[in-house]
């Protein structure tokens, strides 16, 4: 971020400048008549989901490879079956998590601290509901815990966002206030506990199907349609980017950083609280410890494999949750293979490495001229 | 102790006024390392007047003890954070250093005399490799020190799923070690491995070309670069200083547990952070002493030590009281960055 991109070396943009039909084809001419598919190929490879989706479909192709039922889907029992869905209903969290931080992302800012207030909403739905065995009764109605967990949810995203954008920590900071102090409070409503869940009405969220699809699809879905509906059909878009861009000149250009930012992080934190609901409503308990544990760092992942850069401004939703359904995938790759699900680790680090990478207009600069250099040498007297 | 660390930060803050008149107006600076300073002393004297038996040399003496390798693995945040920089990765460096010493003492029988030193050298590595991606492709620091993250605890699993325990007699030996220093009170060794760390990086941090340059790149990159300073040199080492810190602190995390686990030191980086923080050094880079992590380091270990030695309050609220201390903090700094950039 504070790096100073002029001062050393091969301009950023080098390789973008060399494009086929420019000066390349100059240089070699007796490779001419590829250049027409080659450009608009390297048309396509220039739209920013293309990344995502190559690895996403690699990925899809490497599962299918190893195990030819993947794509397989049937109907039985009146749900649809399948490797396919199993992975999207298991994404569902990371999805919906991802999209907040999408968001927060965009205004230049990050959130580490949505894991905690998945485990808080969790431990409030849980507690809420409470743990009567006999599975008819809940302490509330279900819709008020419902609406508590995710009001706390937006609650704790609201104070990440007054602490970014009235007080003017950094975000990492705030965020991670929240990060400690959350599991510690979700620590504190669970009592220090494990609560099980045994109200039956209330696994329908995470584990109950609606017109044969899994109902986490339809959360999913609809939150998505909401904000991208927000984003792209109105000016929201826009002014996130422009904060994101550059702050100052958006405030002066009348935007209303400070509020958008808020919202931001507010939105976040709904995003985590539902996430939370869907996760504990899925395993049936809320665990104050190590629910959503790790999770914000798969959503920052998720993100940054979806193409949005961690400096703000430009960001994709589309992106974001390709982004996502890429580390689902990788999961379940990792697990169908056969490799021990120790690797996950491992793996998902080296992807980290190789993504950022990609994305360093210096690191592509120097592989352009070291791919470059010998075709060059060969042209020279 | 305090006497002799906080000498070489005063002297860099006296330059510019005359010495008495430093002396006279109280440098703004120094408020949070202040703050930080009387919350220890009024919590100590807090546990003091309330638990019988919490005033004694041997319970302060066990704030250093318990929480050497937090000491060690701050030291080396502390100057990440200068820098302008964030290490997530040190929690993780800390779990394969127990988990590599483990396996290859226990399962392939070699002598500590080579592991320690080469664990310390992977750890520095590991650090320098980071930092070189860092530095030379313009990465950031977060993502690269995630990905970081995810490798070292990933190899960590790869060595073995479950704990190792470790029998060798050497380390044994060493982890039962005393070193008396009055009466009935004594330190261990990982405790004064933790010291001797502790003021090799104040002298560092204050009377080496390295750590001025550190200084100055956290305090504004483009700046240091237009002095001439060697900013890329200095971010790579600050990594690498870094990784070994992290690696020093695996060792001595190694004494402590006698046991290598993939699941070692899980949450130590926001411990490190949140010391580095409530130390008093900015997370914007530039500001800060390495002596008020020391501080920050014994201010999680007396609320630890408060908590256990009340009995009734539940563990997390350890965590709560280190989430509110935190806010203070980053709000108390957050002010006095405001004050200053409004006077100047």
């Amino acid at each position: 971020m504070k790096h100073p991109r002029s001062a050393f070396g091969a301009s950023p943009s080098r390789g973008r400048h060399l494009r086929p039909g420019e000066a390349g084809s100059a240089l070699s001419l007796e490779r001419g008549t590829a250049w027409g598919y080659r450009s608009l190929l390297a048309a396509a490879m220039r739209h920013r989901l293309a990344w995502p989706l190559i690895t996403l479909l690699l990925l899809l192709a490497v599962n299918t490879a190893f195990n030819a039922s993947f794509l397989h889907m049937e109907w039985r029992d009146g749900h649809l079956y399948g490797s396919l869905i199993d992975i999207l209903n298991r994404a569902a969290p990371l999805v919906l998590v991802s999209l907040g931080m999408t968001m927060v992302i965009a205004t230049r800012g990050i959130d580490i601290s949505v894991g905690a207030v998945v485990a808080i909403a969790a431990a409030v739905a849980a507690w809420m509901i409470g743990g009567s065995v006999t599975g008819s009764v809940s302490r509330f109605p279900m819709p008020l815990a419902i609406l508590a967990a995710l009001g706390i949810a937006l609650l704790c995203g609201l104070w990440n966002g007054l602490l970014v954008a009235r007080v003017g920590m950094q975000p990492i900071i705030a965020t991670l206030i929240l990060m400690v102090a959350g599991r510690g409070i979700a620590q504190l409503i669970t009592g220090g506990q494990i609560i099980t869940i045994y109200y039956a009405p209330f696994f329908f969220l995470g584990s109950g199907y609606l017109l044969g699809l899994p109902f986490s699809l339809f959360i999913v879905v609809a939150v998505f349609t909401l904000l991208y509906l927000a984003v792209a059909r109105t000016a929201l878009g826009l002014f996130i980017q422009a904060v994101g861009i550059n702050p100052t000149a958006a405030r002066v250009a009348g935007v209303q950083a400070r509020r958008l930012i808020v919202a931001a992080y507010a939105f976040c934190g709904l995003c985590a609280g539902i996430a939370g609901l869907l996760i504990s409503s899925n395993v049936k308990s809320a665990d104050g410890n190590n629910a959503g544990q790790l999770l914000e760092l798969d959503a920052i992942l998720a993100v940054t494999l979806g193409g949005t850069a961690l400096t703000g401004g430009r960001f994709s939703l589309v992106g974001s949750v390709i982004g996502a359904l890429i580390i689902q995938t990788l999961t379940y790759a990792i697990y169908s293979l056969g490799v021990p699900p120790e690797i996950n680790l491992v793996v998902k680090a080296v992807v980290v490495f190789v993504v950022m990478l990609l994305q360093s207009p210096e690191f592509r600069a120097e592989i352009a001229i070291w791919v470059r250099r010998p075709a060059l040498r060969g042209m020279r007297p | 102790m305090s006497a002799t660390l906080k000498a070489p930060g005063a002297k860099a803050a006296a330059r510019p006024p005359l010495p008495a008149a430093a002396a006279s107006r109280f440098n703004p600076k120094y408020l949070p390392l202040a703050a930080t300073i009387s919350l220890f002393v009024a919590m100590a004297s807090l546990g003091s007047v309330l638990y019988t038996g919490f005033f004694s040399a041997q319970v302060f003496l066990n704030l250093l003890v318990d929480n050497a390798f937090l000491v060690i693995v701050a030291v080396g945040m502390t100057f990440v954070i200068l820098s302008g920089g964030i290490d997530l990765s040190v929690g993780s460096v800390v779990a394969l250093t127990t988990m590599v010493s483990a396996a290859l003492v226990e399962h392939h029988g070699w002598s500590p005399a080579a592991v320690i030193p080469l664990v310390l050298l992977m750890g520095t590595a590991f650090g320098a490799f980071m930092g070189f991606l860092i530095e030379r492709f313009r990465l950031q620091p977060f993502i690269v020190t995630l990905a970081g993250m995810f490798l070292a605890r990933g190899l960590c699993y790869l060595i073995s799923v479950d704990s190792i325990s470790i029998t060798n007699e050497f380390y044994s030996e060493v982890s039962q070690l005393r070193i008396p220093l009055w009466e009935d009170a004594s330190l261990s060794i990982s405790a004064l491995i933790a010291a001797l760390v502790l003021l090799a990086a104040v002298f560092i941090a204050h009377c080496t070309p390295f750590g001025r340059t550190v200084y100055a790149v956290g305090g504004n990159e483009q700046s240091a670069l237009l002095m001439g300073l060697p900013v890329r040199r200095t971010l790579v080492g600050v990594y690498t200083l870094s990784g070994f810190c992290s690696a020093l602190a695996g060792v001595v995390f190694t004494f402590y547990m006698l046991s290598g686990y993939g699941l070692h030191a899980t949450g130590l980086e926001l411990d490190a952070i949140a010391a580095v923080v409530i130390g008093g050094t900015l997370l914007s880079g530039g500001v800060g002493y390495v002596a008020g992590t020391l501080f920050g380091v014994l201010m999680l270990g007396i609320i630890q030590t408060l908590i256990s030695f009340d009995g009734s309050l539940s563990s997390w609220w350890t965590r709560i009281v280190v989430g509110v201390l935190l806010f203070v903090f980053c709000l108390l700094q957050r002010l006095l960055v405001k004050r200053t950039s409004t006077s100047s």
